[in-house]
């Protein structure tokens, strides 16, 4: 896990309040083949990605809790849910660390379902009528695609935003030096 | 330094869970002016004016969106307006067709009892299979035969469920196999029908006219024999007293209404008659399968 810096912490925290902001008064409102895309698990798997698996569940948290707050929601629901995709994500990144350029859409799509199955689930468990229908599963689905296809720019973005602050990761500081200066190959380690 | 750093994530993790629960359980035991809701309305009445100006803000790219959307939305709506018009205009033809095969099959049946009963003659009914497309539209072929007791020299009936005039002899049957006939129609030159006026005024043979087998003539008219302009030509049926030299076609059956009549008055005196049916727009016609006392 790398460290959090203080401008890594201020960045994250403007993205947290920028995405959920977003999201809310802008993304939600936009229709598209019949739902709306859903930037807040994009964000938060990309941070995950990025900062690894406790920054990503705390983020994931943060957005969470402000989402609930701002929506008035049930609080904790999104917060409990965001916590496993931050995580998940996180954790990917540290145990493979996958560079393929497929992977923003996977977890993108992955995170998105994750999110939606996981509120729909616990809210039925917590005695919400969520209504269960062809229409809500269509609906999901829907976002899912959508989700997938916009993952790679939110994604980038998010890259960018936080990348100056980023501090260097040694075991990708190990990699690039070993192919770069006909050094071992990772495989090699094995 | 590995296991610290598992124990450590490990913990915040749980530490995370834990509170989402917390959060969830306290939201729903407080009552709807607990501390949870309290906050929620503060952050609420803090976000919603940068809710509200961002929204304003990004109201262009929101209708961006919203146009692509509905112009998406509209060309499925046409799709679907056009599969729809597609379906009705469908069933409209259906139900055009079906609407005049009941006029033209109501006419049959009506047929059989005007002017005369036709019952006697066990009329088989039958669609229209193959209609000769040339210009004298002389024969066609219909779906039944032998095996429903249709032979040859047998009269057809039909009617074309045009209205009224609509319904009378077309021809006879030229020859049958099992499930199939062929039937020659009175436009054909080789068809001469012995027909009268209703009125019994006047007799003659009807057939076409030659080099215009649209045109039907009445031949063999007497002088003294008088054929008035729109005089309803009907079948004679057996005249000779003769058994054996009967007519193929019962009594009375219409065939056509008089439209001119060339040289009245003379021995050359022709009437010119139209058909009641129009022989193109036959679907389904009756085979007259029984002689009744020699056709007389």
């Amino acid at each position: 896990m790398p460290a959090v810096t203080p401008k890594l912490l201020l960045r994250i925290v403007l993205l947290g309040l920028g995405v959920v902001l977003l999201q809310v008064a802008a993304v939600s409102q936009i229709v598209i083949f019949g739902a709306s895309a859903d930037l807040t698990p994009l964000v938060v798997a990309g941070v995950g990605l990025l900062c690894g698996s406790l920054s990503g569940a705390v983020f994931g948290f943060g957005v969470g809790l402000f989402f609930d707050a701002a929506l008035l929601q049930t609080m904790g629901l999104t917060s409990f849910v965001f916590i496993l995709v931050g995580y998940g994500a996180g954790r990917l990144r540290e145990l493979r660390d996958p560079q393929a350029v497929a992977v923003p859409m996977i977890v993108g799509a992955l995170a998105t379902a994750i999110s939606t199955f996981g509120y729909g689930l616990m809210s039925f468990m917590l005695g919400n009528d969520t209504p269960v229908s062809f229409l809500l599963l269509r609906v999901i689905l829907a976002t899912i695609i959508l989700n997938a296809i916009i993952s790679l720019p939110v994604f980038a973005l998010v890259r960018r935003w936080l990348g100056p602050v980023l501090p260097e990761d040694p075991r990708r500081r190990r990699r690039r030096r070993a192919y770069t200066t006909g050094g071992l190959s990772p495989l090699t380690r094995a | 330094m590995y296991d610290k750093t598992v124990r450590r994530r490990r913990a915040v993790l749980g530490l995370l869970v834990v509170s989402s629960l917390i959060l969830l359980t306290a939201y729903f035991r407080e009552p709807a002016g607990g501390a949870l809701h309290n906050v929620q309305r503060g952050i609420l009445e803090v976000v919603s004016p940068i809710q509200e100006g961002a929204s304003r803000a990004l109201k262009p790219v929101r209708d961006l969106f919203g146009w692509v959307g509905d112009t998406v939305s509209a060309k499925g709506d046409l799709k679907n307006a056009r599969t729809d018009r597609d379906q009705w205009r469908t069933q409209a033809i259906h139900n055009q067709s079906a609407a005049a095969e009941n006029a033209k099959l109501r006419g049959l049946l009506e047929l059989d009892k005007s002017p005369v009963d036709l019952s006697p003659y066990e009329p088989v009914t039958a669609r229209v299979l193959v209609r000769s497309p040339t210009l004298w539209y002389a024969r066609i072929t219909i779906s039944k035969g032998t095996s429903s007791g249709i032979r040859a020299n047998m009269p057809v009936i039909a009617t074309d469920g045009s209205g009224q005039d609509d319904r009378g002899l077309i021809g006879i049957v030229d020859s049958a196999t099992g499930d199939a006939a062929v039937v020659r129609l009175v436009t054909d030159s080789s068809v001469a029908v012995p027909a009268k006026t209703a009125d019994e005024l006047a007799t003659g043979v009807v057939k076409p006219s030659p080099g215009n087998p649209r045109d039907l003539i009445m031949d063999s008219v007497a002088k003294t024999d008088t054929v008035a302009d729109n005089a309803v030509i009907v079948t004679q049926g057996t005249v000779s007293t003769r058994n054996d030299l009967p007519s193929l076609f019962p009594p009375d059956l219409p065939i056509g209404r008089v439209t001119r009549v060339t040289n009245a008055g003379t021995s050359e005196q022709l009437p010119h008659l139209r058909l009641f049916v129009d022989t193109r727009h036959v679907d389904y016609v009756q085979v007259l399968t029984k002689k009744v006392n020699d056709n007389r």
